[in-house]
């Protein structure tokens, strides 16, 4: 299973990748592969305020609609249009190009909150 | 039923060897899926898949009355069927709503062979030993057998590798053979739309029996992909398209019901219904355009935003790449080309009013 070093990880199985106040976030590789096909994305608006836990985007499999929550607070400042088109890329780049949205931070410290690798290779192990 | 009753079906250790991810289906402990649900719906349009069907029921009905009874009790008519032979067919209440829907094969004179649904088999028993007549006799015999549907345009070669020497029945028919550990009742129909069979065999025997129709090249599916193929086909699930409210005539289904044939539970209404047309159908509905999957239970709406109905089943259809999905309907826009709304969490799609069913398996196209 891929956990890539560099991201940090919420127990719903979300990644971010935070650089300067901005955290894109996704799902994981152990999301995407318990998923399978993913068949629709459904993106928020951009410039809409979320808190740390709300269902933010939406990653329908052919069986099931899972909502993916804001791992940290602040506001969508861009999402993937890429995915909605392709939802596919969920599956084969869940940490590249099935980028879902981007955050501006309202708090920082949040991140700290969130499951380093190692730490979320225990959650799932 | 309660999840404390849950049950296993004779292949549930198999499923999970073979990597399944198990779900609670109708009181049984099931294989969703193996691999993806997009693989093995591909694998039954374009080769073979198998599905395991235990938890399916089977009736076993026999005596001099079997016959006029059944054809008491069954909306279609049991008259037409030759030995050998298999129709699909309705258990109703007495208002003619749906209590199942059911396959009845002729194995005799007056021998019948019933196949059941898994939720409906204590209901079904029931309700039948409840009007069971002295010169009729009949048995439960769900427990005793393993089932399997093994679906697809290569199925007949599966077949034929795994039982050397049977012939397979013709559409609809059934044939009984001796296997190891007692007989083998194979049945060809399915829940796909592709030729195929279902295999029954004793229950001890399965797994065997499943491992050796994936030797013959069949890939191993879960209900995931078994609902996406039977929705395609626009066949009904009963409890989501069909229910006690809701009769064959509502449902689009009065081929299988015989008006003509005499009295039999649930007629007085059929034949109202018939005869007025009926206030809801039952319609087909495919997206125009991508979108959000439809799914049981959405709210659907007119064109003025009315919510008019809820879908009875829904999904993105993995042969078409588009929604589709089912709902009853007021008869005015039960037409070809209606436009109306599937409603997704707040966003509306436009789906149409279309003919079932929504594909067209290869073997239909021949």
């Amino acid at each position: 299973m891929n956990v890539p070093q560099n991201l940090r990880y919420n127990s719903s199985h979300e990644w971010v990748l935070l650089e300067g106040d901005i955290a894109t976030v996704g799902i994981s590789d152990h999301a995407q592969e318990e998923l399978t096909d993913v068949v629709f994305v459904e993106l928020p608006p951009v410039g809409k305020s979320v808190d740390v836990g709300d269902p933010t985007a939406v990653v329908e499999s052919v069986k099931a609609a899972s909502d993916i929550y804001a791992p940290v607070s602040g506001e969508v400042v861009e999402v993937n249009n890429e995915v909605e088109a392709n939802p596919a890329l969920v599956n084969t780049d869940p940490y590249g190009k099935g980028w879902i949205f981007k955050l501006k931070l309202k708090n920082p410290a949040q991140v700290e909150a969130l499951l380093d690798a190692s730490g979320y290779e225990a959650l799932i192990g | 039923m309660p999840v404390s009753t849950i049950q296993s079906t004779p292949l549930e250790n198999l499923h999970v060897r073979l990597g399944a991810r198990m779900v609670p289906f109708a009181g049984w402990n099931m294989p969703v899926q193996y691999t993806s649900i997009m693989d093995e719906h591909a694998a039954v349009r374009g080769a073979t898949g198998i599905f395991d069907i235990s938890h399916m029921g089977q009736f076993l009905v026999s005596g001099p009355g079997a016959l006029e009874w059944l054809n008491k009790m069954l909306a279609n008519n049991v008259a037409k069927l030759g030995d050998g032979q298999g129709q699909y067919s309705f258990l109703l209440n007495e208002a003619g709503g749906v209590i199942d829907d059911l396959i009845v094969y002729r194995t005799g004179d007056s021998d019948f062979f019933l196949v059941v649904n898994a939720s409906m088999i204590d209901e079904d028993f029931a309700w039948m030993a409840k009007h069971q007549p002295a010169d009729v006799e009949l048995r439960n015999e769900s427990a005793l057998w393993a089932g399997m549907a093994v679906q697809g345009p290569d199925s007949a070669a599966a077949f034929a590798k795994a039982c050397p020497g049977q012939t397979l029945p013709p559409r609809n028919g059934i044939v009984r053979f001796p296997v190891e550990g007692g007989d083998a009742v194979v049945c060809r129909t399915g829940y796909t739309g592709e030729d195929g069979f279902e295999f029954f065999c004793p229950a001890e025997k399965g797994e065997a029996w499943f491992e050796k129709f994936i030797e013959s090249g069949a890939k191993a599916c879960g209900l995931g992909a078994r609902d996406t193929l039977r929705l395609e086909m626009c066949y009904p699930l009963n409890g989501s398209d069909l229910s006690p409210e809701r009769t064959p005539i509502e449902a689009g289904l009065g081929f299988f019901v015989d008006l003509e044939k005499g009295d039999f539970i649930g007629r007085d209404t059929l034949a109202k219904q018939k005869a007025d047309g009926p206030a809801q159908k039952l319609v087909a509905l495919e997206y125009t355009d991508k979108g959000a999957p439809p799914r049981s239970h959405y709210p659907l709406e007119d064109a003025a935003g009315n919510v008019i109905s809820e879908l009875s089943s829904g999904v993105l259809s993995p042969s078409l790449g588009k929604g589709i999905a089912m709902a009853y309907v007021p008869a005015a826009l039960s037409k070809l080309g209606t436009e109306l709304f599937v409603d997704v969490r707040g966003r509306k799609f436009p789906a149409k009013v279309v003919k079932k069913p929504f594909y067209k398996p290869a073997a239909a196209k021949a």
